[in-house]
């Protein structure tokens, strides 16, 4: 049974069209949400370029990675290290600064893309070993990466100001900042995907040695979207790093958990699915930031509950639990939502509709 | 003297005559000889048939000449490149395709997906472009930073418009249209074995390596397989090397033999040849058959 097809021009139309829209919305949050809630809508974009880019690496070409913080860390620091001006810096580094480090400075885009540069230096490096290794290794070695990554950030005093972090970061993460990037990320990685390189990504993940017997270099290819996605950690860490206005290495704010927190956004979005994952990055910050009310004593049908920490983290949980057992593949599977889609979608609305 | 001069010709003519050639290969797992000192080739557009009874060292002959094993001893030459220490993704863009024993299909794909992916490789294979630039053939990826085009799609479309059209022909020629945009799963095995073989035909093979493309088929089936792939060797003219355990497929379709029985070549020859071999006989059926 064909269905009927749209033309390529209606889907462009239909998506200048659709960003036009998003963007006037936007314009329009910008100007009537309050403070509290315009963090969460651009946390929401953050997070939307994290797991989008975990994604790619992940759920499209299969290589179970969780170094994901470790990318993010490096944006973050290198783009920290350029925005701060030398004053700041010299202010803040009780221990002391390297010389260089304290000269250098730049604005917020050229730092965010050296985030991303760094980042993706890194992946380079750490990508010829790793990618070596297969599955459950792979995840623990890059696992480990991130880690080293983290306590090296807590150790090198004259150069990250150690634990103290970095403080006072200007708040340049604004939803334009964001909501660019996030276009800019959508647009990069599912020109990507829906190309000839996106579908040998995805023979890697379906079947190594089919891919390389169809002449397929399956490391370079591995390497290939490891450097693509750590790039945009990098640029997320930077978004992320003058959104907090604040980095520090501590396990609560860059550590392993950071992965996780974007392995449930891709998991819950559906593995391998790019605009699941913008779902399941926007769920899990609403949901994150709703669920503090958990956190804060409150009654609950008449009996008095008081605050627990972390209880927000355990209630993600267990929803977590019930989504991977009643939704296996999560929300939107290895489907895509595309104006094709839900063209057919609508179709098939239309024509149950009819029959009865 | 005159004629030893001409035996050696005959000779050097003989090994220009064979596309593929194992120059004494031998694959040694630990204690164990997997292939011993094979000697033999394919000849250009020929059908030759592997067979051997289990275990006797056929696919591991595919997987050396295929680069997923580096051989013991020995070297292979291919369209006289010596692939013996390429990466099996620079033999296949070097021109030898296979299917695998067990179907290897990439299965939350679509047909048309499988077979686009098998040209993927004339993008980005520049390592293997370079081989073939060395030994003075024509390389396969005329322009670079396929990467960036593919992302920017500047100068890309085109070329993808192409790679659909070829897929899509060949889809059409090897019977495969009507689940065009169905995903490999969803096919039934003879399907798949057929979209295995349109998937490895795809990579532009000269050599086209089937591993038991008859296995687990139905009579009906396998005669089908047999017109398919004698149809392939005469519309693509491509050279064909199978392995095959269905002796009727082997018989009917093969031109030349190959008889393997641990790891060595026990005889070679025609089809008729090889039925009325006695080496053959006993490696099949043992000794003891001709006392009852």
């Amino acid at each position: 049974m064909m269905e009927k097809k749209l033309k390529t021009s209606t889907k462009v139309w239909l998506t200048i069209i659709f960003i036009l829209i998003m963007g006037f919305l936007l314009w329009i949050a910008n100007r009537t949400f309050d403070d509290y809630k315009l963090r969460v809508l651009r946390l929401i974009a953050i997070y939307g370029i994290m797991a989008v880019s975990l994604n790619l690496i992940n759920g499209i070409t299969g290589v179970f990675s969780l170094g994901h913080a470790g990318f993010i860390l490096i944006g973050a620091y290198t783009a920290a290290l350029l925005t701060l001006t030398p004053e700041q810096k010299a202010m803040s580094f009780l221990f002391g600064i390297q010389p260089w480090i304290e000269k250098i400075h730049a604005d917020f885009f050229t730092a965010t893309i050296a985030g991303g540069v760094m980042a993706a230096l890194f992946a380079f490096l750490i990508g010829w070993p790793v990618l070596k290794l297969r599955g459950d290794y792979l995840a623990i070695a890059s696992l480990g990466f991130a880690e080293v990554v983290r306590i090296w950030a807590n150790n090198a005093l004259t150069i990250t100001n150690g634990p103290l972090g970095l403080k006072a970061l200007q708040e340049y993460s604004n939803i334009w900042w964001v909501y660019g990037w996030l276009l800019f990320t959508v647009v990069f990685i599912s020109s990507l995907v829906y190309s000839s390189y996106g579908r040998a990504l995805k023979a890697i993940r379906e079947d190594e040695i089919a891919a390389r017997s169809m002449g397929i270099n399956v490391f370079k290819h591995q390497l290939l979207a490891f450097v693509v996605g750590a790039f945009f950690a990098g640029v997320s860490g930077s978004l992320y790093a003058h959104w907090l206005t604040t980095i520090d290495p501590r396990i609560t704010t860059m550590g392993p958990m950071f992965t996780f927190y974007i392995l449930i956004m891709i998991v819950l979005g559906g593995l391998g699915s790019i605009s699941g994952s913008l779902i399941g990055a926007a769920i899990f910050a609403i949901l994150f930031e709703w669920l503090r009310n958990l956190e804060q004593p409150f009654t609950f049908f008449g009996i008095q509950v008081p605050g627990i920490p972390g209880m927000r983290i355990l209630v993600i949980s267990v929803l977590f639990i019930l989504v991977m057992i009643f939704w296996q593949r999560g929300i939107m599977g290895r489907e895509e939502l595309t104006w094709e889609n839900l063209y057919k979608w609508f179709s098939r609305l239309k024509r149950e509709g009819e029959k009865s | 003297m005159t004629e030893t001069v001409k035996s050696l010709q005959e000779e050097v003519k003989a090994g220009e005559e064979f596309l593929l050639k194992l120059d004494h290969v031998t694959m040694q797992f630990g204690g164990l000889i997997a292939v011993n000192d094979f000697d033999n080739g394919v000849k250009k557009l020929e059908l030759l048939g592997l067979i051997g009874p289990n275990g006797a060292g056929k696919t591991t002959v595919f997987n050396v000449v295929t680069g997923i094993y580096y051989p013991t001893k020995g070297r292979i030459i291919f369209d006289e490149i010596d692939i013996t220490p390429l990466k099996p993704h620079q033999i296949t863009h070097l021109g030898i395709a296979r299917t695998f024993q067990n179907i290897r299909l990439f299965y939350n794909l679509t047909v048309l997906e499988n077979v686009l992916v098998a040209q993927h490789h004339e993008l980005s294979n520049p390592d293997a472009d370079r081989i073939l630039k060395k030994h003075g053939k024509p390389p396969k990826n005329f322009e670079k930073f396929w990467f960036w085009r593919a992302v920017s799609k500047l100068g890309y479309l085109k070329k993808e418009k192409k790679m659909i059209e070829t897929a899509k022909e060949l889809i059409e020629r090897v019977g495969l249209s009507h689940v065009m945009h169905e995903k490999a799963s969803a096919l039934p095995y003879g399907e798949q074995r057929k979209l295995e073989i349109a998937r490895a035909l795809a990579t532009k093979p000269k050599l086209l390596l089937l591993d038991e493309p008859a296995a687990g088929m139905n009579p009906k089936e396998s005669e089908d397989l047999m017109e398919f792939i004698k149809r392939l060797k005469n519309e693509f003219k491509v050279t064909i090397f199978l392995i095959e355990h269905d002796m009727k497929v082997v018989m009917g379709i093969c031109e030349r033999i190959i008889v393997m029985d641990y790891g060595k070549i026990i005889a070679e020859g025609t089809p008729e040849q090889i039925q009325n071999n006695p080496k053959v006989i006993e490696a099949y059926l043992g000794k003891e058959w001709k006392n009852v």
